[in-house]
């Protein structure tokens, strides 16, 4: 349990490129290709993530969705007064789905869905002008929920299901701005922890009045990520009774992944047509502080205020049936960032994001397709700080200007029987 | 539909080409230097600094890689390479350790670290560990950074100050690593790299010797010829403004122009805060048998002097020696005082020679005397393990563990009398001047505030000074650095950015010490 709160507390405070704090928004081709909506969209299996109540809507007996997507993203920061400029190197992520529903019967329907919601991965250049606050942040999640979606008439539809969390992370900081060993290599501190788990749920609802027009709601709940079992590794500090041994120890952790709300509508206009609109509000406010507590009582713990706000996402999609066997797709969001002034930490370097998307589906047969998508992320440039650092008990704030971009190519198949 | 998919992949094409592979900073400090840092006036292709410890890098009483790095002409260099600086070449030592041998054998010792004893007091101790830089092993090629750790002025000048032949006064075994050969001075070395800019901070030795050794030197004022000065004397004024003019003659040749620093004030370095006069703790059943046994000098001896007009009344007060509860100023012999040896041993005292020597010059410290960071270890020892003679107390303190205000106005007279030179010359040859008095004045008094803290005179604390309490720290060199460069652009309109003080070195903390 701790571990996992761990794990979430890293994955928050690395904060992918790609949507609020280090929300991945990549969780299925189709919907990523339309801007990432979904929560009224029946279209595949992607449901088990974006509505889990439209699964029973779905034509076909079987409906299996997987796919990947490559994360490429880069920041800069620099700070003109100094001189000083630094950049993440451009890591390869790759979140990953697989969805599959079964239908029993008209009303219900059975679905698996695995996911990866949450995971960062952000490597500055070592001992860079913030290495005090991080070097290098890596965060991995893997959402596993079985799913019931049950049609409780013709216009209304529910589901849900638990969800099982499993996470890993690892996060590398130094220990101090100017703090060394004999021979100046930086005292730093690695955290690591894997296989955190714990429990949550989401359930959701989909409302199809008529033919063209769908509603929907999904509701994810928050889930506490909290590590217990990790090791803290500390490096290159001096042998003195006023530093940290150069050990491993223990430590502990929590890390919020905050509830997500979703509503949504889509509407067909004819055949070919479909435009969906979905809004996002994600409850970061939960997340306020990571502290890491260290075994060891004479190493003082590390507090990390994160004052994050609630943050809302636009997304905007259209799809449009070119062909038969060939469906294009465009969209666009805006996301809000949750951090907010003051509390700009390089380990979640995003500000508000504009996410431009499109994608295809080339139905290769009956029963399978293949779904690309692809999204370029463009952070609007920001001038910022991180105020609450401390040092030797005076707030030492880390100012610069950040830019950030990320280009998610991704690809998948759909298969229907 | 072989041209529908055409045309999707042309779209598609076109939409990943226009979206930059790389976020844009714009200006970018990366890419844009030319139009964010200008270098104005100034040309800093070759930046060589001249000077001394403080030029080199020295801290925590001795020259190491680490501190090297944190020297302030090197992170100057490193500022001035965004307005069109080049590379900077540091004689760096061959370790961290410090110690420098000659011909093999150890003859200065290594860096200060802030170690902790049993009983959780942090003291500065020696690092522990066999050093390896040889001072015979001359380095090759030139070096940009030419502060000689404990020169003086004049020394600058002096040939053969490189000659290990020389070793160990007419020469410094610093020098004798890197100079060009066995008798270039530094300046010619200096001025031989044909400078497109210079710094100059020399001076500090011409005083520093003197006072950190207790003023047991002698002040030459008035007296230009180098050749007969000690090491701890304090440099005549008239040889210093001669010496520094023909510096800056040398430097200026070459130069687009320079930044020039002047002397600080030794009262305000912690190596003579740390330690005040009154020191000794005592109770008062010991006040009272210390008194008992002076009682006789203070009434009898002092009083029947004064009487008879040997001593003037005022001094025959100064001389009183006066122990009660608490802490109290230690007891000392002031070359100042008239000497009572000789009378003393005459009728009608009859004071046997030894007894007559101690109370010979005898009085006791008061608030504006100084003492050396170094005595602090001797105050309070015993003499011969006799728990009776007790340095400072019963038994008074030679003149080198106490500055005394005489020796303090001799070194005061000293400094201003460079540093009016300093500016002078500063201000005749159009280079930036950089007022250290007036800055580390200002740390002693209020601290000059940084991101993250502030920077005080307070000893290991205070973030300025190492732990040798003479030299800074990086940080405090990062405060003479941005000093500098804000000098610099004033004058000469470049644009240099400043560094962040919070990310320079401060006091290294170790238990790995010497035994």
């Amino acid at each position: 349990m701790k571990k996992l709160l761990v794990v979430c507390l890293f994955m928050l405070s690395t904060a992918s490129i790609y949507a609020g704090g280090y929300r991945v928004a990549a969780q299925g081709q189709r919907a990523l290709a339309m801007g990432h909506t979904g929560v009224a969209v029946v279209n595949s299996a992607e449901l088990a993530f974006f509505n889990p109540a439209g699964l029973s809507h779905l034509e076909g007996q079987l409906n299996v969705s997987v796919g990947f997507t490559g994360v490429l993203s880069q920041t800069k920061w620099q700070n003109q007064n100094t001189g000083q400029f630094s950049e993440t190197d451009s890591g390869l992520g790759t979140p990953f789905n697989a969805y599959v529903s079964y239908k029993i019967n008209e009303t219900f329907t059975a679905g698996l869905a695995i996911y990866t919601p949450y995971g960062s991965s952000v490597e500055w250049e070592k001992d860079w002008a913030g290495s005090h606050l991080v070097n290098d942040i890596n965060l991995e999640s893997i959402y596993v929920q079985p799913l019931i979606s049950i049609r409780l008439s013709d216009e209304i539809s529910i589901g849900g299901g638990p969800i099982f969390v499993t996470g890993n992370v690892n996060f590398n900081r130094n220990a101090s701005r100017s703090l060394t060993d004999l021979e100046g290599d930086r005292s730093n501190v690695t955290i690591d922890d894997s296989g955190v788990t714990n429990w949550g749920w989401s359930a959701s609802m989909l409302i199809t009045p008529g033919e063209k027009f769908k509603a929907g709601i999904n509701y994810r709940s928050e889930i506490i990520l909290s590590s217990e079992d990790g090791k803290a590794t500390f490096r290159d500090f001096t042998n003195s009774p006023l530093t940290p041994p150069n050990t491993t120890m223990g430590f502990q952790a929590e890390l919020p992944l905050p509830a997500e709300l979703t509503i949504g509508a889509s509407y067909e206009f004819n055949d070919k047509w479909l435009l969906a609109f979905d809004y996002n509000r994600i409850f970061w406010n939960v997340y306020e502080s990571l502290d890491i507590q260290f075994e060891n009582p004479n190493v003082p713990n590390s507090i990390n205020p994160r004052n994050y706000k609630a943050a809302s996402t636009y997304r905007l999609g259209l799809q449009f049936k070119a062909l038969d066997n060939l469906t294009l797709r465009t969209g666009y969001y805006f996301d809000e960032s949750p951090v907010k002034p003051g509390f700009f930490a390089p380990e979640t370097p995003r500000n508000d994001a504009n996410g431009f998307t499109g994608g295809l589906s080339f139905q290769i047969n009956d029963q399978i397709a293949i779904d690309a998508s692809f999204l370029y992320v463009r952070f609007e440039e920001v001038k910022t700080s991180y105020d609450p650092y401390i040092e030797n008990g005076v707030e030492a704030p880390f100012e610069g200007t950040y830019n950030s971009n990320a280009f998610l190519p991704g690809i998948g198949l759909t298969y229907n029987l | 539909m072989k041209s529908i998919y055409l045309k999707i992949s042309l779209v598609l094409a076109a939409f990943i080409l226009t979206i930059s592979c790389e976020p844009e900073l714009d200006p970018s400090v990366e890419d844009d230097q030319d139009q964010l840092y200008q270098s104005g006036e100034a040309n800093f292709t070759n930046y060589v600094s001249v000077g001394n410890s403080l030029t080199a890098g020295y801290m925590d009483g001795a020259l190491y890689v680490d501190g090297q790095k944190s020297s302030f002409p090197n992170i100057m260099a490193g500022q001035f390479e965004f307005a069109g600086g080049g590379e900077f070449n540091q004689p760096l030592m061959d370790d961290n350790l410090g110690g420098l041998l000659i011909n093999g054998n150890q003859s200065l010792s290594n860096r200060l670290v802030l170690a902790v004893d049993e009983a959780g007091n942090p003291a500065p101790a020696e690092l522990a560990g066999t050093p390896t830089t040889e001072a015979t092993n001359t380095l090759s090629g030139t070096f940009n950074n030419m502060g000689v750790p404990g020169a003086r002025s004049f020394e600058l000048v002096a040939n053969g100050y490189g000659n290990a032949s020389n070793l160990p006064t007419a020469a410094n075994p610093y020098f004798v690593r890197f100079a060009s050969s066995p008798d270039a001075s530094v300046i010619e070395d200096a001025i031989a790299q044909d400078p497109s800019f210079f710094s100059l901070w020399i001076g500090n030795n011409d005083v520093l010797g003197y006072a950190t050794s207790g003023g047991t030197g002698t002040d030459q004022t008035g007296n230009p010829d180098a050749t007969t000065y000690g090491a701890n004397d304090i440099t005549d004024p008239q040889l210093f403004a001669q010496v520094y003019n023909n510096l800056v003659d040398g430097l200026n040749q070459s130069a687009s122009g320079g930044v020039v620093f002047n002397i600080p004030d030794v009262t305000s370095i912690p190596f003579f805060q740390v330690v005040p006069p009154n020191p000794i703790p005592l109770d008062a059943e010991t006040a009272a048998q210390l008194n008992a046994q002076f009682d006789l000098y203070n009434t009898q001896v002092l009083g029947g002097l004064a009487q008879i007009g040997f001593i003037s009344e005022e001094e025959a007060q100064s001389r009183q020696i006066n122990f009660s509860e608490g802490n109290n100023f230690v007891i000392l012999q002031d070359e100042n005082l008239t000497d009572l040896s000789a009378v003393l041993q005459g009728p009608p005292f009859n004071i046997d020679p030894q007894t007559a020597q101690t109370l010979s010059q005898l009085r006791q410290a008061t608030p504006s005397d100084l003492i050396p960071l170094t005595s602090s270890s001797f105050i309070g020892t015993t003499v011969n393990d006799n728990p009776s003679l007790i340095n400072g107390v019963s038994v008074p303190l030679s003149d080198q563990h106490v500055l005394t205000p005489e020796e303090q106005n001799a070194i005061q007279a000293a400094t201003n009398a460079y540093n009016e030179t300093i500016s002078g010359i500063a201000e005749q040859n159009n280079l930036a001047f950089v007022d250290v008095n007036s800055i580390l004045n200002q740390v002693n008094e209020s601290g000059i505030p940084f991101n993250g803290g502030v920077l005080t005179s307070e000893f290991v604390t205070g973030n300025s000074f190492s732990l040798d309490g003479v030299h800074l720290t990086g940080k405090g060199y990062a405060l003479i650095a941005n000093r500098a460069i804000k000098a610099i652009n004033e004058l000469y309109g470049s644009t240099v950015p400043m560094v962040n003080i919070g990310d320079f070195k401060g006091i290294t903390p170790s238990n790995n010490i010497a035994q």
